[in-house]
């Protein structure tokens, strides 16, 4: 009886997973292979000398950042001289600042790579995220510090691992979490200030990089090999570039964005 | 329906690794009862996009991210299966889920648990871990006073206000993990609290925080030392002395008679007539149907001086529309809730009460429909708004239509807004002149009244609003002075008429007396 539900149960899954797509029904497997890998025990993958660098650039005038009001919080309004804007365009001389770029295909196999000792930090100071995109490891700590003398609650709205929401009432607070899957990007929000947005890059490895506000980036220690170089941005997405990489060898790789249609 | 056997298979060993064979089977059988009875909120995929969805404000729960607001566990955690057969027993008051403890068995229930878990993979990581809940720290004056102060200091007002109403300076800009505006408790009505409304639960959902909305967890403040464990349960039981017990519902108003009426509906005197509880729902009959009030219930109370009939309405609305720190709710509101029956309107409008009694009470007992009448039967509206502030006074011959009546039935009126609650007072002669129009109140009858309630920031307007069903409004009979002489009279009568009777056998018993003591002699 009970296997006979079993396999009931089993085909109605298979039927649905069908009925989206042939892809979807691989995906369980594909997680299942993901979470089997034991977290903290890798050793570190290969690495090597090979360097790729490049510029994310933005063709066209950036779009105006729009300005906070941060009047219900004097605190945090005290901190600037100017109104404070909201920073999702990033742009000098032609390059893209605050983009993600990163390897999203092309090292071995199977290469597992331990989680640096050291934290990934985000701030919120002056009712702002510090920095606003960031990258860090599956497994690495990743420390949330509330500078401001003021309530936030910082919650973690991702898809694929599990979120936090977590209260910081007070300045000093210093609140640390992890994150075991990679993920590009877990989005980060207050509730309380509604303006406020970060982003960090989950990764399995540690070959990515956060442009610069003039749009450049430099991921190093790279085996040699061919990689799918992506760069991430809040507002325009994604690009990608394929790069061939040798030993000791040193490779550029652009993206070029443009304003939103 | 053609059957791949291999990824059947394969599909079948991922999920028999993940859940036990026995909640397999029980998710099985829990399918059937939720297509039956879940998937028309909650979508055939648990995604949360069923039918009736995008009427709904929150909407009906996405369960393929495993998020959930009721749990005993950390933030973040899975719930365990307690946590959400709780939830399925008792629904989410003050949402559209209802509790299935009365449909469902419970049997049922739980295959139906089993069943939800399936729809995410959140549930294969391993078994939830319930947080360990200390003691509680009491109730009393000492903690409440306590834990205000840690409501102050943790700034639960930014969301919930200074009087826990729902109306902080962040209240207008919360979404949740869906990006759906969702609105800050009201602490005031904790009847309506999700997971429970004792101080326990209380103290449960501050240490998890509601998961997928804005509520965050406060452990975190805990183990920082930022205040201590006593206190949060301090906190709990501060935001429990918030509310009084859930208002039972009672049909009839009971206007007191006063010697004088109160002039203002912040006048002290208010504090002596009781308070009735009239629950409003969303207007849902007549189109343009809204699914989504802001207000759930307004408290009633009435007074007389033999002359007037004195009304104080007071209901909680985080916004006095219209308020500029509203747009914004107002765009996501439309951009979020179906429009179906017609567009919201593009700005705000004023906040709305309508008080609505038969045109004729009293010649008839019968009362018009509860939508505002119809043409055999009206309805009289004494119809304020916030923005102007004036109340209209006029005939509805059903929802929306309105045709305001000049002459001398007038109702003078004071409105207060203060800190997401609004105050309103009406006045009204008991008898207008031309009695033709509107309801005559006799002392010692009960005249049928509704309300109608509808939040400008939350694009209602004359017809999108809540409703409540008739009620009644009954007026106190003056005591005559017969009343109160009868008893003074019948008091020294029979005081009298003892004395007299006392004083006799006094006498008699002296006279009797005498002698018989002389008789042995």
């Amino acid at each position: 009886m009970k296997r006979a539900f079993l396999c009931i149960f089993a085909l109605t899954v298979s039927c649905k997973s069908e009925k989206k797509s042939d892809a979807g029904a691989a995906t369980p497997a594909a997680g299942a292979a993901s979470t089997a890998t034991p977290a903290g025990t890798a050793s570190s993958g290969p690495s090597g000398d090979g360097v790729v660098s490049g510029t994310v650039h933005f063709a066209g005038t950036a779009p105006k950042n729009p300005t906070v009001d941060m009047s219900e919080e004097p605190t945090c309004k005290a901190k600037y001289t100017a109104n404070p804007v909201d920073s999702q365009y990033v742009v000098n001389n032609g390059g893209l600042g605050n983009s993600f770029v990163y390897v999203k295909s092309g090292l071995p196999a199977g290469a597992t790579y331990a989680p640096p000792a050291t934290p990934a930090v985000i701030d919120q100071k002056g009712c702002e995220y510090h920095p606003r995109v960031f990258g860090m490891q599956v497994g690495q700590k990743l420390e949330i510090k509330n500078d401001d003398a003021v309530l936030h609650n910082i919650k973690a709205v991702p898809h694929v691992n599990r979120g936090f929401n977590i209260s910081q009432p007070s300045a000093g607070m210093t609140t640390t979490r992890t994150f075991d899957k990679a993920e590009v990007m877990v989005p980060f929000q207050c509730n309380v200030h509604g303006w406020m947005q970060a982003h960090a890059g989950v990764l399995s490895h540690p070959f990515y990089a956060v442009s610069s506000p003039d749009g450049k980036f430099t991921i190093k220690g790279l085996p040699p090999g061919t990689y799918t170089l992506e760069a991430w941005h809040e507002k325009l997405g994604t690009q990608t570039s394929t790069v061939t990489v040798g030993a000791g060898e040193t490779k550029t790789a652009d993206f070029n964005f443009s304003p939103k249609a | 329906m053609r059957r791949s056997v291999p990824v059947g298979a394969l599909v079948l060993a991922v999920v028999q690794t993940a859940f036990p064979s026995t909640s397999l089977s029980q998710a099985a059988t829990g399918q059937a009862t939720y297509e039956k009875w879940c998937a028309g909120c909650h979508g055939d995929t648990g995604a949360g996009d069923g039918p009736g969805a995008t009427a709904m404000l929150p909407r009906p729960r996405d369960f393929t991210r495993g998020v959930y607001k009721i749990r005993t566990t950390a933030s973040g955690e899975i719930p365990t299966d307690d946590d959400l057969r709780l939830v399925v027993a008792e629904g989410m008051p003050g949402t559209a889920m209802p509790a299935w403890k009365a449909k469902l068995s419970d049997q049922e229930r739980r295959d139906v648990v089993a069943y939800i878990k399936s729809l995410s993979s959140a549930f294969a990581s391993g078994p939830p871990k319930p947080i360990q809940i200390s003691k509680d720290q009491g109730t009393g004056d000492q903690a409440i006073a306590d834990g205000r102060a840690a409501f102050t200091k943790l700034q639960c007002a930014k969301c919930h206000g200074a009087n826990g109403r729902g109306d902080g300076t962040s209240a207008p800009t919360l979404k949740d993990d869906w990006g759906h505006p969702i609105r800050a408790a009201d602490l005031t009505e904790r009847w309506k609290f999700r997971g429970g409304s004792d101080v326990p639960s209380i103290y449960a959902r501050l240490r998890t925080g509601l998961d997928g909305t804005p509520m965050p967890s406060f452990t975190d403040a805990i183990e920082q030392k930022l205040i201590t464990d006593e206190q949060l349960w301090h906190v709990a039981a501060y935001v429990h002395s918030l509310s009084p017990d859930a208002p039972k519902v009672r049909e009839v108003v009971r206007a007191r008679l006063a010697t004088a009426l109160p002039r203002s509906p912040d006048d002290g005197a208010w504090e002596q007539a009781e308070r009735y509880w009239i629950p409003v729902v969303g207007q849902v009959i007549a189109k343009p149907r809204w699914f989504a009030p802001t207000v759930d219930g307004v408290w009633m109370q009435a007074m007389h001086d033999g002359r007037r009939l004195a009304l104080r309405l007071t209901w909680n609305d985080p916004s006095s529309s219209p308020a500029p720190a509203w747009t914004e709710w107002l765009r996501r509101i439309d951009t979020t809730l179906t429009t179906a029956d017609g567009p919201l309107p593009v700005q705000q409008g004023p906040d709305r009460l309508s008080v609505q009694w038969p045109l004729h009470a009293g010649d008839e007992m019968e009362r018009p429909y509860f939508l505002g009448g119809d043409a055999r039967r009206p309805a009289r509206l004494w119809r304020w708004t916030s923005a102007p502030d004036r109340v209209e006074v006029g005939t509805a011959r059903g929802l929306g239509t309105f045709a305001a009546t000049s002459g001398d039935d007038t109702v003078t009126h004071v409105a207060h807004y203060d800190a997401g609650q609004w105050r309103l007072q009406l006045v009204r002669a008991l008898r207008p002149r031309d009695t033709t129009t509107g309801p005559v109140f006799v002392p010692g009858r009960a005249v049928p009244v509704a309300l109608f309630v509808a939040d400008g920031s939350n694009g209602e307007d004359a017809v999108r609003g809540a409703v409540s069903t008739w009620y009644a409004v009954h007026l106190d009979v003056p005591t005559p002075p017969r009343v109160y002489a009868a008893p003074a009279i019948t008091v020294l009568l029979t005081a009298g008429l003892g004395m007299l009777l006392i004083t006799r056998a006094q006498r008699r018993e002296t006279e009797a007396v005498q002698p018989e003591r002389e008789a042995p002699r």
